[in-house]
């Protein structure tokens, strides 16, 4: 299935290693080498796709596949692999939906990923990742963004938010898990310098 | 489920983790729930990676915290005097050795070391508190009370006496408070005083030309021997730069050189910027003041800058 289409296109792109990975090893590579494509993969995604509500979960079946693939073999580069696989999918869904997808989504190299190609300048992603940090927070509800930041940079138990803030345990709970939820998205998102954008 | 509701999941797991009283059945509980697909268990490395790595940027959020007031500590001043009145006594019985001039000294001198800070309160109120590497002297009568800030940077907050001015000299400077709260920093040649709350006047002591200005909130005074100059900052500045005194330095599009120069007030180990590219990268986010090693991290792994530590030095290059 992974790494795999009946699409009758070439096969190009990733070597595998026939090195097999356990779990522990797998989350490893995801978080290292899968997780920093996120935003290139999204925009990937969202570019190829015409339903935007589907998005999600196409990456989250991406996710899916490329870990699967990993635990049996070890795929050298991640890069092209997640983008083989994520262009598999849509084709799959396309026949599937009976639908035609927007573009040529084969054309992976037009994104420049297949390439080793050099992302933007690392540290303006950063000094931005820093900022949308703090974008981020600004963004979430007041009470969301004082919860998370009380938990995360003070220190504080969910207890000890809740009595400091008198609000319910539950309700400390949810903004807590909101934000944490949020942050992430943003985190892995928006780090791509627009200006390259495709 | 959809990915977004299974990422809510995952996202709901880690704070319930990472927050609350954590049991060996929720242990349980949470890796049934990681075992029972692989979407739940991907959606969970997933936040889990990102939610450590906010770790480390420390804390994400400077300017939205409330600037807290120190806490106002009860100092034991009984236990010190009847210490020092045992202490006549025995002096006194020993061999009437006169004891008034040590019992009464006129300046009480506070310090703190290189990373150091503490609250003061002193018998009509008035708090202060030394930020690192400063050193102060206090001296109260009936008609004064002065404080001389020898080196470093402090913070008061005075309680207002009209019989009774209070005054800081620095740098051959003077501040008499109209009650008020305000930072005063000696910068070795330079007095600067930063006004947050009430009324100040800023007044030379020295020097040929008398010059003098009085300060409302917002208004920053940077005295030197030849100058005074005033500017004005918002209060949501001047807040993030007293960050020392909840132990943390606020950066907002600092660059390296300046972040490091901060660090460097505070640490004994030295950070060393080895290039000006990488000295004009800024940066924004707040850290401990002690906490070196996490800046170093910050630019290693998020700037992707070297990091090399050689006994107390830590260089950062490209």
């Amino acid at each position: 299935m992974v790494g795999t289409s009946n699409s009758g296109r070439p096969q190009d792109g990733p070597q595998q290693s026939g090195i097999a990975m356990n779990q522990p090893e797998v989350e490893a590579w995801f978080v290292r080498e899968v997780l920093p494509l996120e935003a290139m993969l999204m925009q990937y995604l969202r570019h190829n796709w015409r339903d935007q509500s589907d998005i999600e979960d196409l990456r989250q079946e991406v996710y899916i596949r490329v870990c699967q693939a990993a635990a049996r073999e070890r795929p050298h580069p991640a890069k092209a692999f997640v983008f083989t696989t994520a262009r598999n999918l849509l084709i799959d869904r396309a026949r599937r939906e009976h639908v035609v997808p927007i573009e040529a989504v084969s054309d992976v190299d037009m994104l420049g990923i297949a390439a080793d190609a050099p992302g933007p300048d690392r540290s303006v992603i950063a000094r931005d990742e820093l900022r949308k940090l703090q974008t981020a927070l600004d963004q979430l509800p007041p009470r969301c963004r004082e919860v998370l930041i009380l938990g995360r940079v003070e220190g504080l138990t969910g207890r000890q938010i809740a009595q400091r803030l008198g609000l319910a345990e539950t309700t400390v709970s949810e903004h807590l898990a909101k934000g944490m939820h949020a942050l992430t998205d943003i985190l892995l998102r928006d780090s791509i310098d627009p200006k390259r954008r495709i | 489920m959809s990915a977004t509701q299974t990422d809510q999941r995952a996202a709901d797991w880690l704070q319930r983790k990472t927050f609350w009283n954590w049991s060996e059945a929720d242990q349980a509980e949470l890796d049934a729930w990681l075992g029972a697909a692989p979407e739940n268990r991907i959606a969970y490395w997933r936040q889990s990676a990102i939610w450590a790595r906010t770790e480390r940027l420390a804390a994400l959020a400077p300017a939205q915290r409330e600037m807290r007031e120190p806490r106002i500590e009860q100092k034991p001043r009984w236990p010190n005097i009847l210490r020092a009145v045992a202490a006549v006594a025995v002096l006194a019985v020993l061999g009437g050795v006169s004891a008034h001039v040590a019992l009464q000294p006129r300046y009480q001198t506070y310090s703190t070391t290189i990373g150091g800070g503490e609250t003061i309160t002193l018998a009509d109120g008035t708090l202060i508190q030394l930020n690192t590497d400063t050193a102060l002297r206090t001296r109260f009568d009936a008609k004064h009370r002065e404080v001389i800030l020898d080196k470093g940077e402090a913070f008061f907050q005075v309680t207002h006496d009209k019989t009774r001015p209070f005054t800081v000299l620095a740098a051959g400077h003077r501040v008499v408070d109209l009650g008020t709260k305000f930072s005063v920093r000696n910068n070795v040649t330079k007095m600067e005083v930063a006004l947050i709350e009430g009324m100040a006047r800023i007044e030379t002591v020295s020097g040929k030309n008398q010059k003098s200005a009085v300060l409302k909130p917002g208004d920053i005074a940077i005295a030197s021997a030849e100058d005074l100059k005033l500017t004005r900052k918002s209060q949501e500045k001047i807040s993030r730069e007293l960050g020392w005194r909840r132990g943390v330095l606020v950066f907002d599009n600092t660059t390296l050189a300046d972040a490091a120069k901060e660090f460097n007030r505070y640490n004994r180990s030295r950070l060393v910027i080895a290039d000006a590219a990488t000295a004009a990268i800024t940066i924004v986010g707040t850290f401990q003041a002690n906490d070196v090693d996490a800046f170093a991290d910050l630019a290693q792994f998020m700037l992707h800058l070297k990091v090399q530590k050689r006994g107390q030095e830590t260089l950062i290059s490209r």
